[in-house]
This record gives C-alpha cells, structure tokens and sequence, in this order.
C-alpha cells in the first residue's frame, strides 16, 4: 500500500500553490493528482503553476495525474475537460462527462467524486479502460473488501481516502458567496479568505461542516489510522491524502512510516495537524461518517 | 401537452395521481433499491403489477425507479428489481448507477431507459455520454441547471429531458451527497433515505423546539410555532459572525410560472417530488399542474398557483431555474 495525494480542493495563492508542490515532491508519496477539483472560476488565478508542478513532481519520481472538474455545466468547463484528456498525461475522472471525451482504449483513473459503489460498476469502468479507482469516502470496509478484490480481479488499483476533509456534497450554489450576500457569478473570490474552507457550526456550538465554494466537506478530518491493517489485509493499493495548508509533510511521513512498519503513535501525529478538528473513520468503521472509533 | 410525471408512494396514491390526470406515475419496490425507501411506502411485486395495470387501462404510464447505487456484495437485489419491473410491464426504469444501467442494457434490451437526477447529468456531454452507451431515452434533469443552460442542453442532445416544477428541493448535485450518512450513517445513494426519521429527535430547551439530525442541531424555533423537518441542508448553522440558512432556506420549488419557459427549452417531461406526501397532496398537486399543461398547451397563460399552502414552511422558490440563486 502506498500513498496518493489528491487535487487541492481549496483556493491558495499562487505562492501558496507553489510551495505546496515544491515541498510535496520530498514528501514519501507515490503519486499526485493535481488540477482544478472544485470551481472552474478559480483556475486562471493558478493555472500557469500547472506545469511547473508536474514537472518537479515527475523528476521527484512521482506518478502525476490531472483532475476533472468534480461539477461540469458550463460550456467553458466542458471545453476545459476535452483540453485536459489532450495534455497527454493521466487523467483521474471525478465528473462522467469526461468519459465522452476519453477515446476507447485510452487508460483513466477515477476519483472518489464518481460513484463507484459495486463490483458492477467496477466492471463497467474497467472495461472501459479505468487503471486506478479511488473509492467514494461514503462507503464501509466490507464494501472496500469486495471492491479491492474485485480491482485485483481487473487489474484495477483500488484506492481509500486516507486522510483530509471529506468532500459531502457539491453544488450549482457557492455557498463561500452565499455567507457574504453574495451571488456566484459576483463572488470576489471570497473562497481564497479560508485555506482550508470555513466551518459551519451548529446553533448548539457543534463542530459539524465545511464550505469550500460550492463545495462542502466535513469538519471532521477522516483518518484511515486505525484500519491500515484491514486495508491493507483487502488488498487496497493506496491511500489518498487530501492537501490542507499546514503540516501537509507531517501527515505524509506519518503515514508513510505507519506503512513501513512504525504504526505507533501514528494518532497522536496526525491529531497534532488538525489544527484542532476532531479526526473521525465512521465511514470505514463507524456507524456514521462523523464518528471516530480511537473514542 | 408536456407530460406530467407525478409521484406514486403507495398503490392508493398511484390511483390518485392517474384519477387526478396524471400523464405517467413514478415509484418504486419497497427496498433499499430505490430513493425514496421510507418505512410503509412503495410497493411488493404483486401491488406493482396491479397499479401498472391500472394506469395503464386508463392510458396512463408506470416510471419504476431503481435510482439507488447497488451495495456492493448484494447487486441480485437491484438485478431481481430490473427483472421484476420488465414482467410487471412497466414503460420505463428510472437508473442511475453505471453498473446497473450496463446490466439493464445488456439483459433487458426493450426496457425503456431513464436517466435518475441522481446521476447527476448536468450537461450535454454527459447525457450524450449516457444516451450513445446505454441507450437511455430520457434524463431526468439536476436541479442546478438555469432555464438558459436547459435549452442549450436540447439544442446538443437527441434525447428527452424531463424537469423538476414542484415539492422538495436538492440544493447539492443529486447522487452526490453524503452529507446524511455522514450525519446519521443513513444517505441516499446507499439507503435510498435522506435525514432519516429514525435520527430525528426533537427537544424542548429554553422555551425553544430544537430538532436534532444524528445529534447535530438542525433548527431552533420558538416553542408552541412550526417547527419544519430537520433536513439537513435546509438547516440553521452559524459560521463565523453569521448565523443563518447557510445552505437553503426550508423552502420547496415551485415552477408552475416558468412552464412555458420550459416548454420553449424543449423540456418534454414535468416532474412533480414527492413519493413520501399523502394522496390529498397528490390529488390536489396534480389537478393543479394537469391545468396548468394544458394552459400551456393551449396557449393561456399559467393559473396563479393555487399550492402556496402545500410548500414546505411556507415558502416557494424557482430555485436554480433562476441563475441569482447560485
């Protein structure tokens, strides 16, 4: 099992953008996926830092792959997703529209944003030429088990989210807008003002969500910690790590000494770069997504 | 006349909707194969074959929805719910997992496709995508599209499209969320419920109804005053120095006046929500909106809408029909 750090879902400064990847590529990870996820306005503001990144990632050694849009409506999105299959390198799918554009025959990935919950679909995707598959962050360890057998069956690499903010929804409203009384198409890029989104709280004070844009997540970080050995015993080929703004090289060398046989103290590690939010597993391990199984 | 598609929870609510003028009815097997799996709804396979047979002596047609995403392990329940729906005789089944619609396509070849909203296909690639590779006639449009952008899509697509005008409102991309099961370990895509009743608890504190949602505080309402369901995007929540319906106010769509818009867009279909609500709703729903085609068919213009009183808490939206919604 290795490691696979996911697009950024937040909106960074192109210097903040550029010291990420720069740092990333001496982190103990296998492979990168970057791009634009979340909301296509972003792009322009850090585009030109693409391919600078790819490139020292790729000479880091680093597998490096290219995000879809995780919501493609607009005709300028649409036109960015066929640009993106044409850049030559991998591609990870997290909206189908980009199916239409992928040739048969050429290899893909998937991202935890396409709804892969059977061996069915598996099948169908990897007959259609999927290499890696990241499962949705929704799905239970007995799902993850007979999805990870069912990809070694395809040759299909099949990947869990490992550690980050879950993504839970997305949406054709920006919510970052909405809380400044704002419309999308007039949002003044209020998403840049939270690296790593804005928490929502319930009346009651309860630490409950995140808004990313039109995106939302939980507040809650998701950590595979306790059930690297059940994944791993699944046959599950990697595990995804989400990029958030601080400590991101701590939580891949902690998890990157976990697999190498140093599990312990691997909690506490990972609780030191919350920046205070509580870490939960109930999607792998609990009854719901919020809870944490370390009590 | 466009077609109007309405709800049918229950066999009764399905001769309602067909006495009422329904066009065609849309429901669902009583298991986790579909997304409207509440206790004491939906129908067995001998209901389901009794109510198609009733629409269908009245000229109505029967949409059977298997618009959940099949558990891993356990497909046979959602293969059983294809098979069973072709030998009741339905006109259609309403899909929206890749494997499902492969398996559909491949085993039951004149069973009529649609594409659920919970696939989420939001543009004309997309629903070209579906169409050429599994054959689907018709897609059930997300609610995140503008009238704008759902004539663009017609112009590029072979395909119907069939709309949302009336009852409750996503506001994230359909198929999409786990914000439920991430609350309550309960969601949509893999239970078919959505901030499930059996999480619900409410509360009486400081002179206020609070509803909780898995424990997590959904609404506060002054104690004695409607206090609205706690679904969870539809919500109170405080951010920052904010504090308000941060997602969606708890408001219902109604887009009874934007039918001859839709219409214009190339829209076939009319899609009313609402499997869960009573047969009185049903019947008084579907009256209104089998006038209102027929208004548009005939070139009047659209009655005012007499179903203010039936939207939740009161309050109607043309939600993202409109772009300021956004």
């Amino acid at each position: 099992m290795d490691l696979t750090v996911g697009p950024n879902p937040f909106f960074w400064s192109v210097e903040a953008v550029r010291d990420f990847y720069a740092c990333l590529a001496r982190a103990p990870v296998a492979r990168v996926v970057l791009g634009e996820l979340v909301c296509s306005k972003r792009l322009p503001f850090w585009q030109d830092e693409i391919p600078g990144a790819i490139e020292t990632l790729r000479a880091a050694g680093k597998e490096v792959a290219l995000s879809t849009l995780a919501l493609i409506t607009l005709p300028r999105e649409r036109r960015l997703t066929r640009d993106l299959i044409e850049m030559g390198l991998p591609v990870e799918v997290n909206d189908l529209t980009a199916l239409r554009f992928i040739p048969d025959g050429m290899p893909f990935w998937v991202g935890p944003l396409v709804n892969v919950y059977n061996e069915g679909t598996l099948d169908w995707l990897a007959d259609r030429g999927a290499r890696r598959i990241c499962l949705p962050p929704e799905l239970p360890m007995g799902a993850v088990e007979i999805l990870a057998e069912a990809g070694r069956q395809r040759g299909v690499a099949v990947e869990v989210w490992g550690h980050g903010r879950v993504p839970l929804a997305i949406s054709g409203r920006c919510y970052h807008a909405r809380l400044h009384d704002r419309a999308k198409d007039n949002c003044q890029f209020v998403c840049g003002e939270d690296p790593d989104g804005r928490p929502v709280e319930t009346l009651d004070g309860q630490a409950f969500l995140t808004v990313n844009g039109v995106q939302t997540l939980s507040q809650s970080v998701a950590s595979a910690a306790r059930q690297l050995g059940l994944l791993r015993a699944a046959g599950v080929a990697s595990l995804r790590l989400s990029p958030q703004s601080a400590y991101f090289s701590d939580i891949c060398e902690a998890y990157a000494g976990a697999l190498g046989g140093g599990a312990a103290g691997l909690e506490s590690r990972l609780a030191a770069t919350t920046g205070g939010a509580a870490l939960s597993d109930g999607f792998l391990a609990g009854e719901a997504g919020v809870d944490w199984s370390g009590g | 006349m466009m077609e109007l598609v309405c709800p049918a929870g229950t066999p009764a609510a399905l001769r309602t909707a067909v006495d009422a003028g329904a066009h065609a009815v849309y429901c669902g097997f009583a298991d986790a194969t579909n997304a409207r799996n509440f206790p004491g709804l939906n129908f067995n396979r001998d209901e389901m074959a009794a109510g198609i047979r009733y629409a269908h002596a009245r000229g109505a047609k029967v949409l059977v929805a298997i618009n959940t995403f099949p558990q891993a392990g356990n497909q046979g329940l959602w293969h059983a719910a294809l098979a069973d729906a072709e030998a009741a005789g339905a006109d259609a089944v309403i899909l929206a997992d890749l494997g499902l619609l492969a398996r559909a396509a491949e085993c039951h070849p004149g069973l009529r496709r649609h594409l659920s909203v919970q696939a989420a296909a939001a543009n004309a690639d997309a629903i070209n995508f579906y169409a050429e590779t599994f054959g689907v006639k018709r897609v059930v449009l997300p609610r995140v599209l503008t009238v704008a952008e759902i004539t663009a899509i017609n112009r590029a697509i072979e395909v119907e499209t069939e709309a949302f005008v009336f009852g409750g409102l996503c506001v994230m991309a359909e198929g999409r969320c786990s914000l439920s099961s991430y609350a309550t370990g309960r969601s949509p895509n893999m239970n078919g419920v959505c901030s499930p009743a059996s999480h619900v608890v409410y509360a009486q504190e400081r002179g206020e109804t609070v509803a909780r949602l898995g424990g997590f505080t959904i609404h506060r309402t002054p104690a004695g005053g409607p206090a609205p369901y706690p679904t969870l995007c539809k919500g109170c929540f405080t951010s920052g120095a904010q504090t308000g319906h941060i997602f969606e106010d708890p408001v219902s769509l109604d887009a009874t006046q934007l039918i001859p818009q839709l219409a214009r867009a190339g829209v076939t279909a009319l899609k009313i929500e609402g499997r869960q609500r009573s047969r009185a709703y049903v019947a008084e729903v579907v009256r209104s909106f089998r006038a209102a085609v027929e208004a548009q068919a005939a070139g009047r213009p659209m009655p005012e809408s007499a179903l203010r009183r039936l939207t939740e808490g009161q309050a109607a939206t043309t939600g993202a029909y409109a772009k300021t919604w956004r």
